[in-house]
């Protein structure tokens, strides 16, 4: 299939002897000139580059505290070495969080601080060249920002906000990454990553429509830029045509045609999805987060729901009000905004919308905890609600549900492999290696409880496990949408 | 009379440096925005879940317990033993020693053994576990050699070579007043006093500002509760792109 090894699975999560170097090779595309210039950033680097990059370090560290602090409390304690799931599936030792961090802190300690100037080898301090440019980009492109160390520091040292602005400084001096940057044009010129336009997305939604009458013999609706509905619904584009997220979709039309909840999506934000995070561009990411206030005002709804998307839920969660706020002019009885599984998990407790779980008697379901979902935002109003609620709705709609190993779930919960802006085909050995640890953690309850399904909430751990699953021995359709399984479960129509 | 006035100068030099250092760094980390909500979730959704989520990472070092037990351990069993030697030293600065710092003294002198205890634990897994060697730096080995020094001076003092303790305190208690007091020679005491300077000058431009840093970490200090109050900062970016029309103004 391609020209690496997959690793092969391991019983624990086993720490690997270092092998330095052994990813140094691994990069995606460098984004080009018109990719660069909708985001507002330069295409190649400029003779000043140095310059303008240092410049752009002292910037972020005035304006963000994470950085500054982050930069400065360090003490190499190694508590982190052995969290990164890129670091197990790779060995490379450049994956460990902390010297991952390092590569940007060496930059910080020669540029920014007393000793870095006048003691650069005492401390670990680099010149910033192009070479450290290069190990930048291709190390800052080996962390999914999933936030699994910060868990583990003990001073809450979180490496994704070091990705990100590490990322930051290399768009503004002209190294973007194309899959990113790329996306984000199409989303500020169509509306969402996959750049389907209103017509394409409106026929796509009619075709559902009759799919899920052909299946059921019920109209179940799925609207589009409908004026005056309840909610709007703002969902991963990946929704609307890939598998297996396009089941996800079925499933919150036909909570909202049970509950007799009028919904509507919006062409204008026709995507949750939202990259600025991943770049870590606050500019690019409020852009974006600012179309589905537009949409919202613009179509009259009282509530937004967010549908299944890991990182999006992180951005609508905790940045949305900030990015996008005040909400005001939303009905003040719902949080703003909430995930379609709050909304299904409420349905279910009120006893509205009824499930029939031995419709789902064939499955045998565990649940992957998406990281921006675990690490980064809630659900409900109780700490851990986003481990509950989730599972609460499989297990209302499947009698077989067993969780994977507690090291690899909750809040210690390993990224896919796929996250933070890595989803592209240019990195498909790091995305296969850094499956390991939860492909480990899977093949365990496959053998022991006769899982068939992993269940989750995110478009990117959806694209990620339908093609790094075959790698490790799975079939690609054991990955499946939690709404899938709502959707196999409902009951239309009580009366029949 | 050389040796007590170099001393006088280094200590308040030392101390000098230490104190604006330190209050700077704290002024620079107070006035960074921190532009997004960031806390590691589950997080508390109430300030006074905060303040129970920072105690558990400052008193039990909560997260490093999760991470790994070694490290746990003899990082606690450093800090908590640095702690009381440090409290017990207060019998050299204050003039009449205050009781609880009485009480505290046997456990002052116990902790400088687990202080040692700790500090080679910690020096053993950064030489021997191939891991923590790769990411360490000559200033990471320095720093634990600093510290060790100085708990194996101060042990020397207890327990080999003993100083006369109250010209020191006459001449720390002196140093308070601006008034010069004769530092005894002893060698081990110089020692023991300069790397306890060259420390407190290293302090504020150091990994050792972790003990700041910990407090204004916005991933363990943010209140969990962005939907229901609106997070603001004051950052060019967050008030730069201009706002649509809100339903008032239609």
């Amino acid at each position: 299939m391609a020209n690496f090894e997959t690793p092969e699975l391991q019983e624990t999560v086993e720490i690997p002897a270092l092998k330095e170097g052994v990813m140094s090779h691994s990069h995606p595309f460098v984004s080009k000139q018109q990719f660069q210039a909708p985001l507002g950033f330069p295409g190649e680097l400029a003779d000043d580059w140095k310059d303008v990059a240092i410049n752009k370090l002292g910037e972020l560290l005035k304006t963000n505290r994470a950085l500054q602090v982050f930069m400065d409390s360090c003490v190499k304690c190694g508590a982190c070495t052995d969290k990164c799931h890129y670091f197990l599936g790779t060995s490379d030792p450049r994956n460990m969080p902390v010297a991952r961090q390092d590569l940007l802190r060496s930059v910080y300690r020669r540029y920014y601080t007393l000793p870095g100037k006048y003691f650069p080898k005492l401390v670990g301090a680099t010149d910033l060249t192009e070479e450290v440019l290069d190990q930048w980009y291709s190390y800052f492109h080996q962390c999914s920002e999933c936030r699994r160390c910060s868990v583990y520091c003990p001073y809450g040292i979180d490496t994704a906000e070091i990705t990100m602005a590490t990322r930051d400084i290399m768009n503004a001096v002209g190294k973007g990454q194309k899959y990113s940057n790329e996306i984000i044009g199409k989303v500020f010129k169509i509306g969402n990553n996959l750049g389907l336009p209103q017509p394409a997305l409106e026929d796509t939604l009619l075709g559902l429509e009759e799919d899920v009458k052909e299946d059921t013999g019920i109209d179940v609706r799925f609207p589009l830029d409908e004026k005056g509905a309840e909610v709007l619904v703002v969902t991963p584009s990946a929704d609307f045509f890939a598998e297996p997220h396009i089941d996800g979709l079925i499933g919150y039309a036909k909570v909202f045609h049970a509950a007799g909840v009028s919904w509507t999506l919006s062409s204008h934000a026709s995507e949750a999805a939202n990259f600025g995070l991943f770049i870590g561009s606050a500019e690019n990411m409020k852009k974006i987060a600012m179309r589905i206030r537009e949409a919202a005002l613009d179509l009259g709804v009282k509530r937004i729901i967010f549908g299944e998307c890991g990182h999006a839920w992180r951005v609508a969660y905790s940045y949305l009000n900030t990015l996008a706020g005040p909400f005001d002019f939303l009905d003040p009885r719902y949080p703003v905004p909430q995930h379609i599984c709050e909304f299904t998990h409420d349905l279910i407790q009120r006893g509205v919308i009824t499930l029939d779980k031995s419709r789902n008697d064939h499955r045998r379901v565990t649940f992957h905890d998406s990281c921006n979902v675990a690490r980064a935002s809630r659900m409900g109003d109780m700490p851990g609600g986003q481990f509950v609620i989730p599972r609460e709705v499989i297990k209302a709609a499947c009698n077989h549900f067993h969780d994977m190993a507690p090291e690899t779930i909750g809040e210690a919960t390993f990224c896919c492999g796929g996250g933070g802006g890595l989803l592209t085909d240019d990195l498909m050995e790091l995305r296969v290696k850094g499956a390991l640890p939860r492909m480990s953690a899977l093949k365990q309850v496959v053998d022991e409880h006769d899982v068939t399904h992993m269940a989750a909430i995110c478009a990117i751990c959806k694209s990620q496990f339908s093609k790094v699953l075959p790698y490790y021995g799975f079939q690609m359709d054991q990955i499946i949408s939690v709404h899938q399984l709502v959707s196999d479960a409902i009951i239309l129509d009580a009366k029949q | 009379m050389f040796v007590t006035v170099l001393f006088a100068l280094l200590f308040y030099v030392a101390t000098a440096i230490f104190l604006v250092g330190l209050g700077m760094r704290i002024a620079r980390y107070a006035r960074t925005p921190a532009p997004l909500k960031i806390p590691t979730t589950p997080a508390p959704t109430t300030r006074g879940g905060v303040a129970v989520r920072m105690g558990t990472e400052v008193l039990l070092f909560n997260s490093l317990f999760k991470a790994n037990k070694w490290i746990w351990l003899f990082g606690f069993m450093f800090h908590v033993a640095l702690a009381l030697v440090l409290l017990r030293h207060l019998r050299y600065f204050l003039d009449p020693v205050p009781t609880w710092v009485v009480l505290l003294q046997p456990f002052g002198m116990y902790a400088a053994f687990a202080m040692v205890i700790g500090l080679a634990g910690l020096w053993a897994r950064r030489l021997f576990v191939e891991r923590i060697r790769y990411i360490s730096s000559p200033s990471d080995h320095l720093m634990l050699g600093l510290l060790l020094g100085i708990a194996l001076t101060g042990l020397s003092m207890t327990y080999l070579w003993h100083t006369d303790i109250l010209a020191v305190k006459l001449f720390f208690t002196g140093l308070m007043r601006f008034d010069l007091n004769p530092l005894p020679t002893q060698p081990m005491l110089l020692l023991h006093l300069f790397l306890v300077a060259s420390l407190m000058i290293i302090f504020p431009f150091s990994k050792l500002l972790h003990a700041p840093g910990v407090f204004f970490s916005p991933t363990r200090n943010q209140v969990d509760n962005p939907r229901e109050k609106r997070h603001v900062a004051n950052v060019k970016w967050m008030i730069a792109v201009e706002k649509p029309a809100t339903p008032a103004d239609q």
